[in-house]
């Protein structure tokens, strides 16, 4: 292959590892960032899973924050392909602190019985410091729980690291106890400065081709050419088929940084979200203005994967357990599909056609997802997975619903986990339309949503346990939302 | 006071103190075997060939399509063996099987220039296979009377009449599940060839002493051929005491056949489809009570589902037996134990090591039976403990059997259990959709293994000239704190200051013959053969310094680097001082230490003995919320008071205690082992062989409140400065979770309701109990009989 839109292979690529240039090297496309870190010694992030599920290998790189220029973000390098790293600054455990200098995140980690195998502990180092470095933190605090410190650390920033020996506690407490990071602090200072902008990368080794083009144009020819072409934002998800499944792809198309999908909008009448953007910075952009999708994201993965995750990444792979599908499908969202013939508007419901399948055609990208505005007053996001942090669903439920006057006028519910595709309950919104919001009702079409779909057995829940959740999740919204119609009436 | 458990002034044993590797850990310093092959040139990497199958007759293997790929050296088969084609002690389990035995069994491994080349080679190698009926489930394995190794039985007192003369007889049936280790660091080997043909292993494995046998046994050579280390390991929890062997074994083959160092580290899935597991077991049982609600008889049998090979099967079964009391004075037992052969993972040695699968039994049947006895569940647990001068259904006085009632009484008013019960009551009268319970349950776990032959230790201690100190010892360091704690024991010993002491790496060429890092026995073992290795270095410089100082040898005592008369107004020198005076005399500086376990005597036939040096007790509470609409729940609060003697170190005490507490809650709540059980093409394949399928206890599992203190006053007499083992106890505490999630389940439903919960209770699993519970069907009745 070998045409305009492939920019020249340079030879000076390089990633600054803990301060230090150092060359990419001639390494294959596939490569992750956590091999190719402890293929150069650098051995304190580990691999633990592979999948990005227990955050042995979390590092910290230099991404465009949201209050500050540039924030220090903690993603599973077991996961990125390091080509996607390349003009780019990282932070590993040994480039925090050493043990006679340890960072103050180390120090509380060490002191409080923190580490036990000490396997973890170098990927919990990074995700803590990168909540010790999150702008605001202190301030932003409105709340007291167990799961927020009284210094507004956010366990969830932990909910992707597993540990199997502490049982957390002491982790939580150093947590907690961390303070302000100091005036001399010099990954504080270097979050007040732009972070490194995205290298138009082009390699090419042993046949194989990571691009990172500069511009959309250039993405969308390539798409043209090379409709197989593997698109990756954050990873996450083609990772673990590279990593897994041994997925080689002979094109790999990096687009997390492109701007043109990376715009944010908050208009009178939509909300228009780049594709690009991860799930941690449209939380952080909404500011909880669209309360379905702000109950939705600490339960989607962890933050690690969060940092790294795109919208348009949890759309495009399609999986009927993914978790942003139910709650766009009950906040009514629509894509924006772009090829170079041009864009279409395509309504999330008629997106999704088949196991895995969806109306884009090969050489089209999502470009952005809309939200149509005013919001239903009474919405909800129910996951049910077996645990509480970082679980995929057996089953995930969206609702948004209007109820004026004691009558349901609009009910829109997107069910995730039921079907080979995500699906709107069509049934059960039917059953409600037009009814009184009472009890009765909602008994009636919960029978209704328990027959929605159809689920099955597998080794994350049973068929039956699916279907009685349906029927649940409906009463438990009524339970929960009962007496807010009063206040809507 | 033992001289062995006796402490000296300013000890440094007792202290808390972090990790000694804390610094090295969070810095990402710490090296783990597999952070050395960067370090190491030309490394050769390993990758098997999976059945397919969970049993399936090899009829052809053709490796010659993997040497086509480009940067494959080396296919290693069963042809390749020099020795014992074994990576057991029991020769069961062949290292290169003609056989496929499960799902996932290795039948060859592939050695490349990268892991690709590896992992590419594999799947180019060519197996053709004839499939054989599999056996999945242990209840196929018992229907069909596949059983492996000796069954046992156990009893005491006349159960029948026992039943005959009890109130309340109940029968039933319990099927519990496995549980995967997921220490983070996987299993990897490192093997080197020296000039002489040495060959040197550095494995994460708990028992560098059989690792080194099985490498010798599979090579053909003699142990002193074969040099294992082991720096440290990201876990083992048990999962590396038996099944590092094999791994070790290969990456040793290829490196005498390539000449090259070899590693094999198995990536997540290969582990989790690959090692062992805990065992899940099959129950059958019957129980009789009294009037009073006390259990007068209990007749179970056990059936270990052991998997494709007997590994630590057998030892397992016998501790589960001798472990069904958990607590609980019973006074008519009898056990019956067999271990089911199936087509699955050996599975293995897991923290507990059969105890926890053991008392689930009866802390099930208590949970069970309590509402239909009328009692709750905190009520009837304590008027079953044992009290002093009982002894168990093996003939063993449980010595210190007051602590139970201490630890109760303790964690009682420490959670101010009464109030928060008034107040849960409440709570749950007011909410429909949410039920909250307290529940409580006791430990009592015997240390020592069970086979004495393994109840000893050695330890190497050299000072040098400059006063420095080096220990080596027999014991690994999994994440345990073992080397932290050998550290204050010799710096107890010598009267030193802490950083006098320097600990180095677990090898066979320092101290031989060593035992599994297991059963919680490290520290009691090892510290004590360190503490004895010091003691004769000690006496030594005891009569250098009475020299010096003019007083009598017996009368020198060393404390924090100073050495002086037993009056402290007297002449003090230095701890150097004496040292170099010792060299300069001709004295040895240096002692290789041992230690064996006094006082233990085991009839494994007839089931009866001393098999435990001691028991160790904890009680713990934990309370829970259930959602209704869901089943899902959260753990609210848990207090334990937990007994580990006068504790070595507490830091690291309280750490076993809550790392142990959630593992075991994962155990029982969360980790959910599944097998693909239908007839289909996958048969026997492990359905859940990824953290993204089974899920571990993460930071949403962790007790909202948490609090954990040690036993106070708990001096053990015979063990090293009067501690207790900690390791493995504390998981069994995780039985309170279990049951107050059936009591809150059963909160859904009329008062009385006996709640019968499937383990691990899954949110599924809850969510069908209170559905039942709700229904207000009164739940499964066990069949109460007069008989």
């Amino acid at each position: 292959m070998s045409t305009t839109i492939h920019p020249e292979p340079q030879l000076d690529r390089s990633i600054t590892v803990n301060g230090s240039p150092t060359a990419l090297g001639n390494v294959a496309v596939h490569t992750t960032a956590l091999d190719w870190l402890r293929d150069r010694g650098l051995t304190g992030a580990k691999e633990g899973c592979a999948e990005g599920e227990c955050g042995a290998c979390s590092v910290l790189v230099a991404r465009p924050g949201t209050d500050t220029p540039t924030e220090w973000t903690a993603v599973n390098a077991c996961l990125l392909p390091v080509a996607s790293l390349d003009g780019q600054e990282v932070i590993t455990s040994e480039g925090l602190g050493s043990p006679a200098d340890l960072h103050p995140v180390q120090q509380e980690l060490a002191v409080r019985g923190g580490s036990q195998c000490g396997f973890c502990t170098p990927g919990f180092v990074c995700s803590m410091a990168a909540e010790f470095y999150r702008s605001g933190r202190t301030t932003a605090n409105g709340h007291r729980d167990h799961e927020h410190g009284p210094n507004g650390f956010d366990l969830h920033a932990l909910s992707g690291n597993l540990c199997r020996c502490t049982g957390y506690r002491p982790i939580r407490d150093a947590a907690y106890a961390l303070g302000e990071p100091t005036a001399d602090d010099a990954l504080a200072a270097r979050r007040l400065a732009p972070p490194p902008p995205p290298a138009a990368t082009a390699m090419e080794v042993d046949g194989a081709e990571f691009l990172r083009p500069a511009e959309l144009d250039d993405v969308l020819e390539l798409l043209a050419e090379s409709p197989e072409a593997q698109i990756v934002a954050g990873s996450t998800d083609v990772g673990v088929e590279v990593n897994i499944r041994g997925v080689r792809k002979p094109l790999i198309v990096a687009i997390d940084r492109l701007s043109a999908l990376r715009e944010f909008d908050f208009g009178p009448d939509e909300v228009r979200i780049g594709a690009a953007m991860t799930l941690s910075e449209i939380e952080r952009l909404l500011k909880g203005r669209v309360p379905l999708l702000a109950q939705l994201f600490p339960q989607f993965a962890s933050r690690l994967i969060r940092n790294g995750a795109t919208i348009g990444g949890n759309l495009g792979t399609a999986s009927p357990i993914g978790d942003t599908p139910p709650a766009l499908l009950a906040l009514e969202a629509s894509l924006v599909l772009a090829s170079r013939r041009g864009e279409r508007v395509v309504p999330l419901a008629d997106y999704f056609t088949g196991y895995r399948q969806t109306s884009k055609a090969p050489d089209e990208l999502i470009r952005s997802v809309l939200i149509p505005l005013p919001l239903e007053p009474l919405t909800a996001f129910h996951k049910i997975a077996k645990r509480r942090f970082d679980d995929i669903s057996s089953v995930a439920v969206g609702y948004a619903v209007d109820v004026e006057d004691g009558v349901v006028r609009r009910a829109r519910i997107g069910l995730g986990g039921v079907a080979a595709t995500p699906l709107r309950a069509r049934a059960t919104e039917d059953a409600l339309i037009g009814r009184p919001w009472t009890e009765r009702t909602v008994r009636e079409a919960a029978a209704v949503m328990a027959a929605e779909g159809t689920p099955m057995d597998d080794h994350r829940a049973s068929a039956s346990y699916r279907s009685a959740m349906l029927g649940q999740s409906l009463l438990r919204f009524y339970a929960e939302n009962a007496s807010r119609e009063e206040a809507s009436a | 006071m033992s001289q062995l458990s006796e402490r000296p002034q300013q000890a440094v044993v007792g202290l808390p103190l972090p990790h000694e590797s804390a610094a090295l850990h969070v810095t990402g310093k710490a090296l783990y075997t597999d952070d050395l092959v960067v370090r190491t040139r030309d490394v050769l990497h390993a990758w098997p060939v999976q059945s397919p199958h969970a049993h399936a007759e090899i009829t052809a293997l053709r490796v010659e399509r993997a040497y086509d790929v480009p940067g494959v050296v080396r296919v290693l088969t069963g042809a390749d063996v020099p020795g014992v084609n074994d990576a057991g002690v029991k020769h069961d389990e062949p290292l290169f099987p003609t056989e496929a035995m499960f799902y996932g069994h290795a039948i060859c491994w592939v050695l490349g220039e990268s892991l690709e080349a590896a992992r590419l080679g594999a799947a180019a190698v060519e197996v053709e296979y004839k499939p054989l009926p599999s056996l999945v489930t242990v209840r196929e394995a018992i229907a069909a009377g596949s059983f492996q190794g000796t069954g046992r039985h156990l009893s005491r007192g006349d159960v029948d009449e026992a039943f005959r003369d009890a109130e309340h007889v109940f029968h039933g049936e319990f099927e519990f599940a496995g549980q995967e280790h997921f220490y983070l660091e996987t299993h990897v080997a490192l093997s080197l060839v020296d000039e002489a043909g040495q060959i040197f292993v550095q494995s994460s494995t708990q028992h560098p002493s059989e690792t080194q046998e099985i490498v010798g046994h599979v090579l053909g050579v003699p142990s002193h051929e074969v040099t294992v280390q082991c720096l440290r390991m990201g876990g083992g929890f048990g999962g590396k005491e038996m099944q590092p062997h094999g791994f070790a074994a290969i990456a040793a083959l290829g490196a005498t056949l390539t000449g090259r160092p070899v590693r094999l580290r198995l990536n997540r899935t290969q582990d989790m489809t690959m090692s062992g597991k805990r065992h899940g077991f099959h129950s059958e049982w019957r129980a009789g009570f009294d009037g009073e609600g006390h259990l007068v008889a209990l007749d179970a049998t056990l059936t270990a589902d052991g998997g494709w090979s007997l590994d630590l099967s057998e030892p397992v079964l016998a501790r589960a037996m001798c472990h069904l009391d958990n607590a609980y004075w019973i006074p008519n037992v009898r056990v019956d134990g067999r271990i089911a052969k199936t087509n699955k993972t050996s599975q293995t040695a897991f923290r507990g090591f059969g105890g926890p699968q053991g008392m689930i039994v009866v802390e099930d049947i208590l949970g069970r039976c309590a509402p239909l006895l009328g009692y709750d569940g905190i009520e009837l647990r304590r008027r079953n403990l044992y009290r002093l001068n009982d002894t168990t259904p093996y003939g063993q006085p449980v010595r210190h059997a007051d602590r139970l009632e201490s630890c109760w009484s303790q964690v009682s008013e420490n959670g101010d259990v009464v109030r928060r019960r008034a107040e849960i009551e409440r709570f749950n009268a007011e909410h429909p959709h949410r039920k909250r319970a307290l529940a409580m349950t006791p430990v009592k776990f015997g240390i020592s293994f069970n086979l004495t032959a393994f109840n000893q230790a050695g330890a190497l201690v050299h000072v040098y000239k400059d006063g420095s100190v080096l220990i080596n010892h027999g014991g690994t360091e999994m994440g345990q704190g073992l080397h932290t704690k050998m550290l204050q024991v010799a710096a107890t010993t010598l009267g030193v200051p802490l950083a006098r002491v320097r600990l180095a790496p677990t090898r066979t060429d320092k101290v031989p013959n060593t035992s599994a890092t297991a059963a919680s026995s490290g520290a009691d073992l090892n510290g004590a053969a360190i503490k004895n290795a010091c003691e004769q270095i000690r006496e030594r410089l005891e009569q250098v310094a009475g020299g010096r100082l003019g007083i009598s040898p017996r009368d020198v005592r060393f404390v924090d680097g100073s050495v002086r008369g037993l009056t402290f107004d007297g002449e003090s020198l230095r701890w150097e001082e004496v040292v170099h005076d010792a060299y300069m005399q001709r004295v040895q500086l240096w002692a290789a230490g041992f230690y064996r376990t006094e006082g233990l005597h085991w009839d494994a036939n007839a089931m009866r003995g001393e098999p435990f040096k001691y028991f160790a007790y904890g009680v713990a509470a934990a309370e829970v919320e259930v959602d209704g609409f869901s089943g899902a729940y959260t753990l609210r609060r848990v207090d334990i008071v937990h007994d580990v003697g006068d504790s070595l170190s507490p830091l690291i005490d309280v750490g076993q205690i809550e790392g142990g507490f959630v593992q075991g809650a994962g155990w029982l709540t969360l980790e959910d082992l599944r097998w693909d059980e239908s007839d289909g093409p996958h048969r026997g394949r492990l359905a859940t062989q990824a953290a993204s399928t089974y899920k571990l206890p993460s930071f949403s599992e962790m007790p909202a409140e948490f609090n954990v203190r040690l036993l106070e006053k708990a001096h053990e007499d015979g063990a090293v400065y009067g501690s207790k083992a900690v390791g493995e106890p504390p998981l069994m505490l995780a039985f309170s979770v279990r049951e107050a999630l059936r009591q809150a389940a059963a909160a859904f439903g009329p008062s009385g309701t006996s709640v019968d919960l499937p383990s691990p209770a899954t949110p599924e699993a809850v969510y069908w109990a209170l559905e039942q519970a709700r229904s207000s069907v009164r739940v499964e009745q066990l069949e109460a009989s007069g008989v």
